[in-house]
């Protein structure tokens, strides 16, 4: 029996560890911004929305089985739709609640016109042609400022309006309770709000009718159409539902950093992107919400490896930057060496060794 | 009655002819045998027949009505269901959860039932999980539901196959080689099983090499060579028909 199971047999200690994650995830930024600092209440809220967008990609490639390295792209165009009607460039300036669902649905349909043509292709074939769609968006991204300007080209989109409702602007410090809340504490909540909503669906989606077929259609195509399922339609929902979360993830991003710019959008954000998916456990949420934490908080923690150095030296032997990426990338290798199936593997293993357990419990009890 | 009729049904890769003007026809509630050497083209006509592949002519007609649908997911909803000679289960999936795939065709929820998890949706779910978890028990390893798939022995794959085919509510249940691998001891359990879903008012399309179980199970057997159908009877008559020995054991 897993830990897991326990705790749901002992609802009072469900509950008590249920309030003791809500109290931690309520006072983080506080926790963070007295320990360590401010911009690490910074580095949380990119975790959050990597967490929107890896669950995006989870879906498609975790689910479904499809590799999608133009992942990106659905990042790009909902950062792109926000910024572009919400900034001074065309002088509209929509109301983030209109934002958000436009973002969603248009990169749905964004997911549904590349995954349309990929239909056929599995695997390495897959993955190529996906990469190549990626790119082509990145690069409509860049050279759209000519003939007519409508993405402003490499110089980005500036001045993006931060993400508000009504008269209350995220962007500003705000009293409650004689408490500060600064910016980066107001997007936290905001982040949070949704990262919460999207491991929500997520898991309800994992657990049903369509997260089934998903699955079928990942262990064996064939063997899925010949079972009944729709494989065309049911990629296709895939596609798009993993879009829409990076279309939402890319508005958040637009909003949030008030500039952006095609050079945020590179085959790099991807691959890092199917990195975090990977490492932590394809398929499985919890797993990728832990691949996340590691592979955002992890560069940045390596980055205090040179006052390190300055202390126990007395001077700065390798420079961090470079022993940085050298740690971060032993780190990848050694996860795949020892754990292939990521950090946190899929629950399906996990629920047949129960099942052993139970049977061996049973066997025992006989005796 | 006739359940499915097969019309000239033709077939070729390249320049073989993997089919040749086959005609079949099956009667409602029997256990039809395919029968005949490697390479005959039975597994071809079983792709044909679920769409996976299309004939280059000839038609099928099921219950009455020409199958139009050329997709094997509108085959699986028209009420045909099969199995794969060389098993084909969602290996990373339970058993219990393979079987569930089954349900897909007959059941309706989508993204947003399975997000929201309304009444309508949970009793769907309900209805899935216990009818999946009766017909293991009807096949016989339900004691496997929660045990990985691909974990399952042989013979227990091939039930799992069967089980999950029956998922889809099937009238017609194709079966490519049900007994490949499996000793006696669970060749005779297969034909129990065979006998009571036939039982059950199904019926059967079976690709078998094993001479035994066909002539003891079949009420009536087709023979295929290089895609042609030399011979068609009870398992007795064909027996004996002069083409089908010259057929296995080659011309004099």
């Amino acid at each position: 029996m897993s830990r897991w199971e326990k705790l749901k047999r002992n609802p009072r200690a469900a509950w008590a560890a249920f309030i003791l994650i809500a109290v931690l995830l309520a006072v983080l930024p506080f926790l963070a911004d007295t320990l360590l600092s401010r911009s690490w209440v910074r580095i949380i809220d990119f975790v959050l929305l990597y967490i929107i967008l890896a669950l995006g990609l989870n879906i498609v490639v975790g689910f479904a089985g499809l590799l999608d390295l133009g992942y990106v792209a659905f990042f790009a165009v909902g950062a792109y739709l926000y910024a572009l009607l919400a900034s001074p460039h065309f002088g509209i300036h929509l109301p983030f609640w209109a934002l958000l669902p436009l973002g969603a649905g248009v990169t749905c349909i964004f997911g549904v016109l590349l995954g349309a043509p990929t239909l056929r292709l599995r695997g390495d074939y897959l993955a190529i042609v996906t990469l190549g769609f990626g790119e082509i968006i990145r690069i409509f991204l860049n050279n759209l400022n000519a003939p007519i300007n409508i993405t402003n080209g490499p110089q980005g989109v500036n001045k993006i309006d931060p993400v508000s409702f009504g008269g209350f602007s995220l962007n500003q410090s705000h009293q409650l309770f004689d408490i500060n809340f600064p910016s980066v504490h107001n997007y936290y909540y905001l982040f949070l709000a949704l990262t919460i909503l999207v491991i929500f669906i997520s898991m309800r989606l994992q657990d049903s009718r369509i997260g089934r077929a998903w699955v079928a259609v990942r262990e064996d195509e064939v063997a899925a159409k010949a079972m009944g399922i729709n494989t065309r339609n049911i990629k296709l929902l895939a596609f798009a539902m993993g879009a829409s979360f990076g279309g939402v993830g890319g508005g958040l991003f637009a909003g949030f950093q008030g500039f952006i710019s095609p050079e945020s959008f590179t085959l790099i954000e991807s691959i890092m992107i199917l990195c975090m998916v990977v490492l932590g456990g394809m398929g499985n949420i919890a797993g990728v919400v832990l691949g996340v934490v590691l592979l955002v908080v992890l560069p940045e923690a390596l980055r205090y490896i040179g006052p390190f150095e300055q202390a126990l030296f007395g001077r700065v032997i390798v420079d961090p930057a470079d022993l940085r990426m050298l740690i971060f990338g032993l780190a990848l290798i050694l996860v795949m060496l020892f754990r292939p199936a990521g950090l946190l593997p899929s629950t399906i293993r996990k629920r047949e060794f129960e099942a052993e357990d139970e049977v061996e419990a049973q066997n025992g009890a006989r005796a | 009655m006739t359940l499915l009729e097969a019309r000239s049904v033709s077939k070729h890769f390249g320049g073989l002819l993997a089919l040749d003007e086959v005609n079949l026809s099956l009667q409602n509630g029997e256990i039809y045998g395919l029968i005949g050497p490697n390479g005959a083209g039975k597994t071809t006509l079983f792709n044909v027949l679920t769409g996976l592949y299309s004939p280059d002519h000839g038609e099928f007609f099921f219950n009455g009505e020409k199958l139009i649908a050329t997709k094997p997911h509108m085959i699986a909803e028209r009420g045909i269901a099969r199995t794969f000679q060389n098993i084909r289960l969602f290996g990373n999936m339970s058993a219990l959860e393979n079987v569930m795939v089954g349900r897909h065709v007959r059941t309706r929820a989508g993204v947003i039932g399975a997000v929201l998890r309304d009444a309508r949706t949970r009793e769907e779910e309900d209805g899935i999980r216990s009818r999946a978890f009766a017909l293991l028990q009807y096949v016989g390893i339900a004691e496997y539901a929660n045990n990985l798939s691909s974990h399952l022995s042989y013979g227990d794959q091939r039930r799992l196959e069967i089980a999950r085919a029956l998922a889809t509510e099937p009238k017609l249940l194709a079966l490519d080689e049900p007994a490949a691998g499996m000793n006696a001891t669970e060749t005779a359990g297969l034909k129990k099983l065979l006998e009571i879903i036939r039982g059950d008012g199904v019926t059967i399309l079976l690709i078998e090499h094993d001479v035994k179980l066909v002539m003891g199970l079949c009420d009536r057997v087709a023979v295929l060579d290089y895609g042609k159908k030399i011979a068609e009877g009870s398992p007795q008559q064909v027996q004996r028909d002069p083409a089908v020995i010259e057929a296995y054991l080659g011309g004099v």
